[in-house]
């Protein structure tokens, strides 16, 4: 059975006990302000792609550097591609 | 189709076989090939597929019903889950639907002419604090109010019935539990092969290693599927996929509020018989049985990230495990012999979904998390009688797919929209 490991940018390769999981990191909070608010909410409130393949995914690193970061993870496989932290700016070119 | 040549399983078919060197059996399901078209396709041959065609074949005269599965029947969920059968929910969403599946666990071996060894017996809740044993009156009442069974015990009454639990835990003390003599455990395999048989029986076809590759869309109505062995149109398609319910919806051009998650269980070696009933562990995640071949099958929480792998991680191991160890520390002698994992569809409240969809024609039946399989007599019978009739049946009524748009949730649990939460 193998150990799902993640390579956060601030601690180096750690076991994925250390972090917490929240969920889909491709969905984006919307401006209350818009017009459709209620059907916008919905949809990032309870809507998900839910891919079987490669998944944007949060996770918070409570036993470590406490940051978020923005993971990519076969949900197929359970393999790590990459983690970075939410609060940089997208790699929008990476593989 | 119906033959008239089957074997009904009596003691005198037994007895005529035994005497007659067991020449008697047969096939329990005809393998056919699909059929241009059909009134009902039914995709997903688990427990909730097979149920539903058997029900709308029995209670609807829709014969005319196909169920597709993508590998053998039975190979998803329900042969991966714990056999738990229980009714002891709390909100008025659920609390009727669970205890009209009881109902039906209740006569299904009469009613199939089938052995799926239904166990009832007894699902014990453990509580550990004032707080937890106040929720339990609250649920133990809400339950009695409808015509269910519940009791309340005490701490002696708990160690009458398992005297080998640690009740001298100093950091998670057993108060005493609730008690749902009607709950137990049923042999999951033999509910597919019951309900398949049945089915079979009454003309459904069975169609093994047909894996549905696409949903045609017509003017806003489903007309029909493509699959690994051709197209096959249907007046009404019914989705009964639970684990892969997101990627069959997309299929549809439709998103749903559900992730699959991977939750896992274990098998220890066989022990003589030491626990009678069902037992859960009310200061972590832990719940316990004893298979009739002898081994203690037990299970705990999610894995907690999306999953469609079918296996999981050692941390939720050892989290399983060290809540088993401190409910009972005899477990810790015993070596497990298998673990699995199984796929769940995490509804964002924790409830099932049973209703029509925005397109014609496409019926869902989803979402069920990890309280799939006690459900299945009831699904099936929900989702053919919606199938059937375009109307929700009484007892499903709640699990409408836009109860998240309204904000009319059935959250369990009351931890919101996270599904690995519930």
């Amino acid at each position: 059975m193998p150990i799902m490991r993640i390579p956060c940018p601030c601690c180096g390769e750690r076991d994925a006990r250390e972090f917490t999981y929240f969920g889909d990191g491709s969905v984006s909070r919307p401006e209350a302000s818009a017009i459709d608010t209620c059907a916008r909410f919905y949809e990032y409130v309870y809507l998900r792609d839910n891919p079987a393949g490669l998944h944007r995914e949060l996770w918070y690193h409570g036993s470590g550097c406490h940051a978020w970061l923005v993971v990519c993870r076969d949900t197929l496989t359970h393999e790590v591609h990459s983690a970075i932290r939410a609060a940089d700016p997208p790699i929008t070119s990476q593989s | 189709m119906c033959n008239e040549q089957h074997v009904k399983y009596s003691v005198s078919s037994l007895l005529l076989g035994g005497l007659t060197g067991q020449r008697n059996w047969q096939p329990l399901w005809r393998f056919p090939l699909p059929r241009p078209s059909y009134d009902v396709v039914l995709v997903g041959g688990g427990g909730h597929g097979v149920a539903t065609a058997y029900y709308l074949a029995k209670e609807h005269g829709i014969s005319n019903v196909a169920v597709l599965e993508k590998s053998y029947l039975g190979s998803g969920s329900v042969g991966r889950n714990t056999t738990i059968i229980r009714s002891n929910y709390l909100l008025a969403g659920n609390i009727p639907f669970y205890e009209w599946s009881m109902k039906l666990w209740e006569g299904l071996e009469q009613d199939l002419n089938y052995n799926a060894m239904v166990s009832q017996r007894g699902i014990l809740n453990l509580y550990h604090s004032d707080a937890q044993r106040d929720a339990f009156v609250r649920r133990g009442n809400a339950m009695r109010l409808h015509g269910v069974d519940a009791e309340l015990l005490d701490r002696e009454r708990v160690r009458a019935m398992y005297p080998f639990f640690d009740f001298a835990n100093a950091r998670f003390p057993i108060r005493g539990g609730l008690l749902q003599r009607r709950g137990g455990t049923v042999r999951h395999d033999a509910v597919v092969w019951g309900y398949a048989r049945a089915a079979d029986r009454r003309g459904v076809d069975l169609i093994q290693n047909c894996e549905v590759t696409g949903i045609r869309v017509e003017s806003g109505r489903a007309v029909g599927l493509d699959t690994s062995q051709g197209f096959i149109r249907a007046r009404k398609i019914g989705l009964a996929v639970a684990g892969n319910s997101s990627r069959l919806a997309a299929m549809a051009g439709l998103r749903l509020p559900i992730e699959s998650h991977v939750l896992q269980a274990f098998v220890t070696e066989g022990l003589k018989p030491i626990l009678p009933g069902v037992v859960t562990f009310g200061a972590g995640h832990f719940y316990i049985s004893q298979s009739d071949k002898g081994g203690l099958v037990f299970g705990g929480d999610l894995d907690g990230y999306n999953s469609y792998a079918q296996r999981g991680n050692l941390a939720a191991v050892e989290d399983v495990c060290e809540g088993g160890v401190s409910l009972m520390p005899l477990l810790g002698r015993v070596r497990i012999v298998r673990t699995w994992g199984g796929v769940m569809d995490m509804s964002m409240d924790g409830s099932p979904i049973i209703d029509r969809t925005p397109i014609d024609g496409l019926y869902l039946n989803a979402g069920w998390c990890y309280g799939g399989f006690k459900a299945t007599p009831a699904s099936g019978w929900c989702f053919a009688h919606l199938i059937a009739t375009d109307e929700p049946h009484p007892t499903a009524a709640a699990y409408r797919l836009d109860r998240f748009a309204s904000g009319r949730l059935i959250d369990e649990k009351g931890v919101g929209a996270q599904p690995n939460l519930h």
